[in-house]
């Protein structure tokens, strides 16, 4: 039997780009497929931290004045400058998404290292404040004890609504927290990769994909700060 | 590629008014506005969100797929906390009958 020749020899095949998956076309289809992808699943993220913010909204609503009292024991100037953390760490991420835009590697890995740090002052921040709550004894659950904390008068159900508060407060921001941590591991992985050279000005998909999670996030964080922090006021 | 390289300059002034945005919602917080501190505050979180998305996010620049995806992710979002606002806040114009009343609980012949 004669041995078919094949319709296209190894030598006719052009070598493909390192980043291309086989079933893309050219990396300009793979990069709008990577971008779509990421928005299904931030819209998806949207959804999540939406039945968060719906039920904080109800229970606002539902019990203002202990939401305001359990609202005024949060530091308001950590909460601040906490938002420009992460805000200047958004800032850094996009310049990295620009830096891999013009193939300048060692921007990038400076930017990636930037936001990584802007990332960790801001849990560490995070980690005060909690650590705060431990002392005024305001963890819901686990140290429940508010009187001397609580500065506005509540009635004794009042003061459970006002434990609601911060079941609100620990839940969203830790929320926020783990998807800040998960995205400090994704910053990590970027950083190696392109240190190893792994992208360009025609593949930095990785890049991209890190880079609109991680402003998902400061934008959870953009909502979070005036709903926990501002709510009722503080004059 | 799609998207065109944006100068460091614009990337810079967005910061810059993300960060006037934060001192400017965190001051208005201190002044007694009644139920308008609510709205400002969400007002000026939207904003924020808005300079996130089209300039870090470059949806300035994408394509309208990505639009759309966005647009119906906020549209079911919209939609969550509509219904369940209206739920919660028409719950107390009409009486529920009796005998749904776990209080009182009906009496069986």
């Amino acid at each position: 039997m004669r041995r078919r020749r094949p319709l296209v020899t190894n030598a006719e095949v052009q070598a493909p780009h390192a980043g291309l998956a086989h079933q893309f076309q050219d990396l300009e289809q793979q990069q709008e497929a990577d971008a779509l992808g990421i928005w299904v699943f931030l819209v998806t993220e949207i959804m999540f931290f939406g039945g968060l913010f719906a039920a904080y909204a109800i229970y606002r609503g539902l019990y203002f004045a202990a939401f305001q009292g359990g609202s005024h024991i949060l530091d308001i100037r950590l909460g601040a400058t906490n938002t420009i953390v992460l805000l200047g760490s958004s800032l850094t991420m996009a310049l990295s998404v620009r830096s891999a835009q013009t193939g300048n590697r060692r921007a990038l890995v400076l930017f990636l290292i930037a936001t990584m740090i802007l990332g960790g002052i801001f849990l560490g921040i995070k980690a005060v404040e909690y650590n705060q709550k431990f002392v005024e004894h305001i963890v819901p659950g686990l140290d429940w004890n508010p009187q001397s904390a609580v500065k506005t008068e509540l009635s004794p159900g009042g003061l459970l609504h006002a434990e609601l508060y911060f079941v609100f407060y620990f839940a969203m921001t830790g929320l926020h927290a783990l998807h800040m941590i998960i995205g400090m591991g994704l910053l990590l992985w970027l950083v190696f990769r392109a240190r190893k050279d792994s992208f360009s000005p025609h593949y930095f998909a990785p890049v991209e994909v890190v880079g609109l999670y991680w402003h998902f996030v400061d934008i959870v964080w953009i909502f979070l700060f005036p709903l926990l922090y501002l709510i009722g006021g503080r004059y | 590629m799609s998207q065109p390289i944006v100068p460091q300059r614009t990337y810079l002034l967005v910061f810059l008014s993300l960060a006037g945005l934060t001192i400017l919602t965190t001051g208005v917080a201190f002044v007694d506005l009644g139920p308008f501190n609510t709205v400002a505050a969400l007002a000026i979180a939207f904003s924020k969100m808005l300079l996130v998305i089209l300039f870090f996010m470059g949806v300035r620049h994408s394509s309208g797929m990505v639009r759309i995806i966005l647009i119906a992710g906020f549209f079911w979002l919209a939609l969550l906390i509509a219904f369940t606002t209206a739920d919660y806040r028409s719950r107390s114009w009409t009486a529920a009958p009796d005998s749904w009343s776990t209080t009182a609980p009906p009496t069986h012949p």
